[in-house]
């Protein structure tokens, strides 16, 4: 009778299925990983080789003297750090105001703040552009071509995401709690610095690390504001392996897996909770 | 205190303690002034900048030269090119999210079963999800790479290729399927994501109250399941849309819309109107028009979604 091993029979399947999957998804990666490996002339064969004869691992070295890397890296992280905490500093207040008090004007506050989510730079990028021009017009210090303009186009379209999940967070947690410690003598900084942040600190990890792989990965704004080389962010600088007349496919992707690999750790750690923030509230 | 607290229970103001303040009280705008402030300065303002920008007329330098009313969008209309890059935008954003849709079910259920090595597969396909697009782009661009691309030697092996050459992205239709599959690929982790909290969202007794009534296998999925999942269904389809349709790193990287303005989407036009073309007043019309688009998205969300709930 197949009625005690059919489970076992069906786990195998899905097993095998779930690997294909993994396979799937991970191919380019994986190609990703090959190319950076292989040896420049090894790249120019027609029809292509799986594999390289030998790997030169050497090339996750050169490639830091062959491009400014460094740069870009200091890019990407000055953008993201910075655009990160100024999502929190502002996020923060609003979101347990929100989660906390009735005030006038807060569901018109959540529905601004859900379009802005909706609306990504990419739609806005021609007015963004034109606005940074017309301040940088009078400030120069903040115009395009700044780390300035690039940290807070960044921080503001990630505001929603950040806010969001924080109300939800903020939500869950008793106002008893917060008024039993209150009652206690606790000022109110106090209960919010030793009750209220503390039992919301998944939600805050969330939206931090959230912002944080956003702004690593975001392009057509660092592509449009940052015209010269020395603030362009990973994600623009690769792209300039491309040049007129060859390409130096393994330092560009020596670059990519340098970008990619710790976010890819990064979002699998808050990877539970992003549903829904990503969601809006819209599913439980 | 003049706010009523939000649940769990509401008290009367009048027996809430008295409480010491140190600070008057300002109301909300202490709190949420500064996420406004940022609002405002970097999605409000640029809304009305761009909408400002097409009914100017911009000199190729940048500098308005004056009101030309609706001028830009008459000439945008008059683009030889512009019916081809609408339909191409339609077919680009019905195609690549019903397929995204239907492939994420199958992926969902997949993850929602128990089986051994589950959590790396759920970890594989965060990866795409968590890159950069553009480097993805840029990595399946290699691997089609007319000469040196891996895709070529395995279709020669699997004999479905003649010659050991074919160049998938300078030709326009190969090109536009490709670039199809790499948004499918992006958009499938989150899709997938959405789905599969829906159909953990599913209470697991309601499977045991059809099986009494004889819904099992398929019958239990197409009658019970996918009517459950509706509201996850919507979130996703909506949601990528929006994505799909403001989809610009992939395009760039592998074809820059091109051969010509040949795999062009309306979101890739109005930046190379902008940037390459130097025609800033008809990218801004470009702009106000995908605009309307992804605002209609949006009331479409709020629609179907409950967002008061927060």
């Amino acid at each position: 009778m197949t009625g005690v091993r059919a489970p076992t029979i069906r786990k195998a399947l899905l097993t095998g299925i779930g690997v294909l999957v993994a396979f799937f998804f991970m191919a380019p990666y994986i190609q990703m990983l090959i190319t950076a490996l292989s040896p420049a002339d090894e790249l120019v064969s027609v029809p292509a080789n799986y594999l390289p004869s030998r790997f030169e691992f050497s090339n996750f070295i050169t490639v830091w003297e062959e491009a400014p890397l460094w740069g870009y890296l200091r890019s990407s992280l000055i953008i993201s750090i910075l655009a990160t905490l100024l999502v929190l500093v502002v996020s923060l207040p609003a979101a347990y105001y929100t989660a906390r008090y009735r005030y006038r004007g807060r569901l018109l506050f959540l529905l601004l703040v859900l379009i802005t989510q909706m609306f990504a730079p990419t739609a806005l990028v021609i007015g963004i552009y034109r606005e940074f021009v017309a301040i940088g017009s009078v400030f120069p210090a903040a115009g395009v071509n700044t780390y300035f303009s690039l940290i807070i186009v960044n921080a503001a379209f990630n505001l929603a995401f950040s806010t969001w999940i924080m109300v939800a967070y903020f939500s869950t947690i008793p106002v008893e709690l917060e008024e039993a410690a209150s009652i206690d003598g606790a000022s109110r900084l106090g209960v919010l610095r030793r009750v209220t942040l503390p039992l919301a600190l998944p939600g805050i990890i969330t939206a931090v690390i959230f912002t944080f792989i956003a702004a690593w990965n975001e392009f057509v704004i660092a592509l449009t504001l940052a015209q010269s080389a020395d603030i362009h962010p990973l994600t623009v600088g690769v792209t300039t392996f491309i040049g007129q007349y060859r390409v130096e496919w393994q330092y560009l992707f020596t670059s990519s897996l340098i970008a990619i690999v710790p976010v890819v750790i990064l979002f699998i750690i808050i990877e539970k909770w992003l549903v829904g923030g990503l969601t809006a509230g819209s599913i439980k | 205190m003049s706010q009523a607290r939000v649940a769990p229970v509401d008290k009367p103001p009048a027996a809430a303690p008295p409480r010491r303040r140190r600070l008057p009280d300002l109301g909300p705008l202490p709190w949420i002034g500064p996420a406004l402030l940022l609002i405002f300065a970097v999605v409000l303002w640029p809304t009305f900048e761009m909408a400002r920008t097409s009914v100017l007329e911009i000199s190729r330098s940048g500098l308005a030269k004056g009101f030309i009313g609706f001028e830009n969008f008459e000439r945008l209309l008059a683009d030889p090119g512009f019916m081809g890059i609408l339909t191409r935008t339609l077919a680009w954003v019905v195609i690549v999210v019903s397929v995204t849709i239907l492939v994420s079910l199958a992926l969902a259920s997949l993850l929602n079963a128990a089986f051994p090595g589950r959590r790396l597969v759920r970890w594989a396909l965060i990866v795409p999800w968590a890159a950069s697009v553009v480097m993805t782009a840029t990595i399946w661009r290699w691997m089609l790479d007319g000469f040196y691309g891996i895709i070529n030697r395995i279709l020669l092996d699997l004999g479905l290729l003649s010659g050991p050459i074919n160049d998938w992205l300078g030709n326009p239709s190969s090109a536009f399927i490709w670039l199809m599959f790499v948004a499918i690929f992006v958009s499938l982790p989150f899709t997938t994501y959405v789905l599969l909290a829906g159909l953990q969202s599913i209470p697991k007794d309601i499977y045991e109250a059809g099986e009494v009534d004889g819904a099992t296998g398929w019958h239990s999925y197409v009658s019970l399941t996918l009517p459950l999942l509706r509201p996850a269904l919507l979130v996703a389809a909506i949601i990528n849309m929006i994505n799909v349709f403001n989809s610009f790193p992939i395009i760039w990287a592998m074809t820059r819309g091109g051969p010509g303005s040949l795999t062009d989407t309306t979101t890739t036009y109005m930046y190379k109107l902008a940037f390459q073309l130097l025609d800033v007043g008809q990218s801004a019309a470009m702009a106000v028009v995908n605009f309307g688009v992804i605002l209609l998205f949006v009331l479409l969300y709020l629609r179907f979604v409950d967002w008061r709930r927060a």
